[in-house]
């Protein structure tokens, strides 16, 4: 183990050395990790960029919230003045970028770098090799399918930790009658919070092999099916248990809810579990997590961040872009900011044995493909995802829709998707 | 003809105003024809010049969240602009009648209109919200089962909006109006007084019809207020709960940059310059017809 970080990390280095003649830069790069956890994580990348010998400097454009993030990328990549590099999620976001011959080609990085070999699982590393080239650069894996709770507030309200969703809709009436928000959900940003909710439900009602059928052949049939129409009626059901703080309200300020035992259980990605961390909890004896929405079938989603490089006119800056790029995979640079992100390195060779417990569930999740979930990202564009978006935090907000209105209504939207 | 011409352009005056055209010309015109030409495309994040005829405005029609937004706009316009006139009218009868302390109370309700949509918005965003604001602050005074929180329901969220909408027009409003108000005659107030006229009726039957001028200048500000509410949306509720409170220009802006749909958010921003459109061409017919009218009579 030991050895073959080395070597990697030599080969890292000897990339570096090849990228070009040693020239100070500053590279802007737009993300949007902005809370606590997230930002301990990004600045191990400042942090190593800075120091990579070459006197290149991270210049840190933090913009809070995904989709503002990126819609102030692509609106100065529409006005000729891209960023050096941005975050953004694997998925159809970009595929406009890449066929508009907006993004650096990374190739030769990868060769050097042995990008094929070392990224796990291959779905990662999928989402940046298009047509034999990379684009970009896979720098974790998150998966949106986990529930965290508080032991604390299971405890004051007499009832045991959930094992499942159907337990946790058992018990949230004994939580709710000690004063306590059962249910804690944030609806900003176009409800993106409720949908990742709703997608892990999905998945959970119809199962892997059909929500994959559903998205790839657009099926209005099984969007339309009484499955989903279950799903939304446990939506409806969840709903009762939040408090009505929740419309206009962040994830990480969801989760601190969690965190400071004011709410039970939050259904969000992994980067939730970097706030547990910034807060000094371990997750042994004062948080617990939920692998999916059902312990007993473990899932593990693809999601996560990768970042692009954006074509500049200025051989000096692309070859800190190559630089930073060879970097960003490097093995210590991988395990120091996913260890800070609560994420899974890309690479399978690192060591990850200071891992968390809930770390722990998925790496052994993920060792078993029938367990990964694509990410729904790849199958859909940003215009129906938002679409989506819209109808779910629609139907959370408004009692007076129905079930059956918002089934209709999903099903069309995914039988109308490109 | 000739001297009509000359009679109606000074050429100083048009020289100086050459900037002013050019600019026009290029930011709106040019602009717009842009905007109408790419909602007949298929354009995506690029734009692009694939026609597709009136698809967009077809997608853009069974798009809930724009027919959400249209009625919105509507509820909003109608309930802001009543409110905005009828307080506005009020405010500015009771500056009128010759207070102590005037100029301070013109500051204090010119002072929403000063600022930033934004900063007013986040303001009320949080004076309402449950956590932060007047629920919250009422229940720690001890009224425990105090509860007011009109943005977290999509029920009530847009009343909301109305009132902040009413909170900051209504002070330009009493501005423009007591203007007008201060340019009517103080004779024509004597002998309604004097042939035992009640003041109310002064104000609607006289008054009010002198000021045909300032109510239509006020009037036309809070429309064009009304069409690009934006920020105060943004800032208040993001368009939620939901989509409870998505208004056509928070639709438009969102499907450009969010969405990557640059076709259907150009077919969104031509059906908002649609009804400017029939407006501008209904007053100009008038002011064409009066003209003539004036012409003919002369």
């Amino acid at each position: 183990m030991r050895y073959r970080l080395l070597t990697a990390a030599l080969a890292a280095t000897a990339t570096l050395q090849f990228a070009g003649p040693a020239a100070a830069t500053d590279l802007e790069v737009i993300h949007w990790w902005t809370s606590k956890g997230e930002s301990a994580a990004v600045s191990q990348f400042a942090k190593a960029f800075d120091n990579d010998g070459h006197g290149d400097r991270w210049v840190d454009s933090a913009i809070a919230l995904g989709e503002t993030a990126r819609s102030t990328v692509m609106q100065r990549v529409l006005g000729g003045d891209p960023p050096g590099a941005a975050q953004f999620n694997p998925g159809r976001q970009y595929e406009e970028l890449i066929s508009g011959g907006k993004l650096l080609d990374l190739t030769d990085v990868a060769t050097a770098g042995k990008w094929d070999e070392v990224i796990r699982p291959k779905a990662i590393g999928s989402a940046c090799l298009v047509d034999g080239h990379w684009w970009c650069v896979p720098v974790n894996i998150h998966s949106n399918y986990w529930a965290w709770y508080s032991k604390p507030v299971f405890e004051k309200a007499g009832v045991p930790e959930p094992k499942n969703l159907a337990d946790f809709l058992a018990a949230a009436p004994k939580i709710k009658e000690a004063g306590l928000i059962p249910f804690a959900i944030g609806g900003d940003g176009n409800g993106w919070q409720i949908q990742l909710l709703f997608q892990d439900m999905v998945t959970e009602a119809l199962g892997v092999a059909q929500r994959d059928k559903m998205y790839t052949t657009k099926s209005a049939e099984i969007a339309g099916s009484p499955e989903m129409k279950g799903v939304f009626t446990q939506l409806r059901a969840l709903k009762q248990f939040t408090d009505n703080g929740y419309a206009n309200r962040n994830w990480n300020d969801t989760t601190n809810l969690v965190i400071t035992g004011k709410a039970g259980l939050q259904v969000m990605g992994d980067w939730a579990r970097g706030e547990f961390a910034a807060a000094g909890m371990t997750g042994v004896k004062d948080f617990g997590c939920m692998i999916g929405l059902n312990e007993a079938k473990p899932v593990v989603s693809t999601d996560g961040d990768i970042i692009l490089f954006f074509k500049q006119n200025n051989p000096d800056v692309e070859a800190a872009q190559k630089r930073l790029a060879a970097l960003l995979i490097s093995p210590e640079v991988q395990v120091a900011f996913n260890n800070a992100k609560g994420s899974m390195p890309v690479r399978g060779d690192v060591d990850m044995s200071t891992a968390d417990p809930c770390m722990q569930k998925s790496l052994k999740a993920v060792e078993d493909p029938a367990n990964i979930v694509t990410a729904t990202n790849r199958f859909i564009t940003e215009n129906t995802n938002q679409q989506l978006n819209e109808l779910v935090a629609q139907f959370f907000a408004d009692d007076s829709m129905t079930a059956d209105d918002a089934t209709a209504k999903f099903a069309t939207i995914i039988g109308n998707s490109d | 003809m000739q001297k009509s011409w000359r009679h109606r352009f000074h050429l100083p005056a048009v020289i100086g105003t050459i900037p002013m055209i050019l600019v026009a010309l290029g930011v709106f015109v040019i602009g717009i024809g842009f905007s109408v030409l790419w909602s007949f495309t298929s354009s995506k994040l690029f734009p692009t010049y694939d026609f597709v005829g009136l698809a967009q405005y077809r997608r853009l029609w069974a798009d809930n969240r724009w027919l959400v937004s249209v009625n919105n706009i509507w509820f909003f316009g109608l309930m802001s602009i009543t409110c905005n006139m009828v307080f506005g009218y009020l405010l500015a009868v009771f500056m009128d009648q010759r207070i102590r302390q005037e100029d301070l109370f013109r500051s204090i309700f010119l002072y929403p209109f000063a600022m930033s949509l934004i900063v007013t918005g986040l303001v009320w965003q949080w004076a309402l919200d449950p956590n932060l604001g007047l629920q919250e602050a009422l229940r720690n005074w001890g009224w425990s089962s105090f509860s007011f929180a009109p943005l977290v329901s999509a029920e009530t969220a847009l009343y909301a909006l109305v009132v902040a909408g009413i909170w900051q027009g209504s002070g330009v409003t009493m501005a423009i109006l007591l203007a007008g108000l201060r340019g009517i005659d103080e004779d024509i107030w004597k002998a309604a007084r004097v042939d035992g006229i009640p003041t109310w009726r002064t104000h609607v039957s006289i008054v009010a019809p002198m000021m045909k001028g300032a109510f239509a200048t006020a009037f036309v500000l809070q429309c064009v207020g009304v069409v690009r509410v934006y920020d105060l949306v943004i800032a208040m509720t993001g368009g939620g709960p939901g989509i409870a409170t998505s208004m056509p220009a928070v639709y438009v802006i969102q499907l450009i940059t969010v969405r990557q749909n640059v076709g259907q958010g150009m077919a969104g921003a031509t059906m908002m310059l649609l009804p400017v459109l029939i407006v501008l061409a209904f007053s100009g017919i008038l002011l064409w017809r009066r003209n003539r009218l004036r012409e003919a009579g002369a």
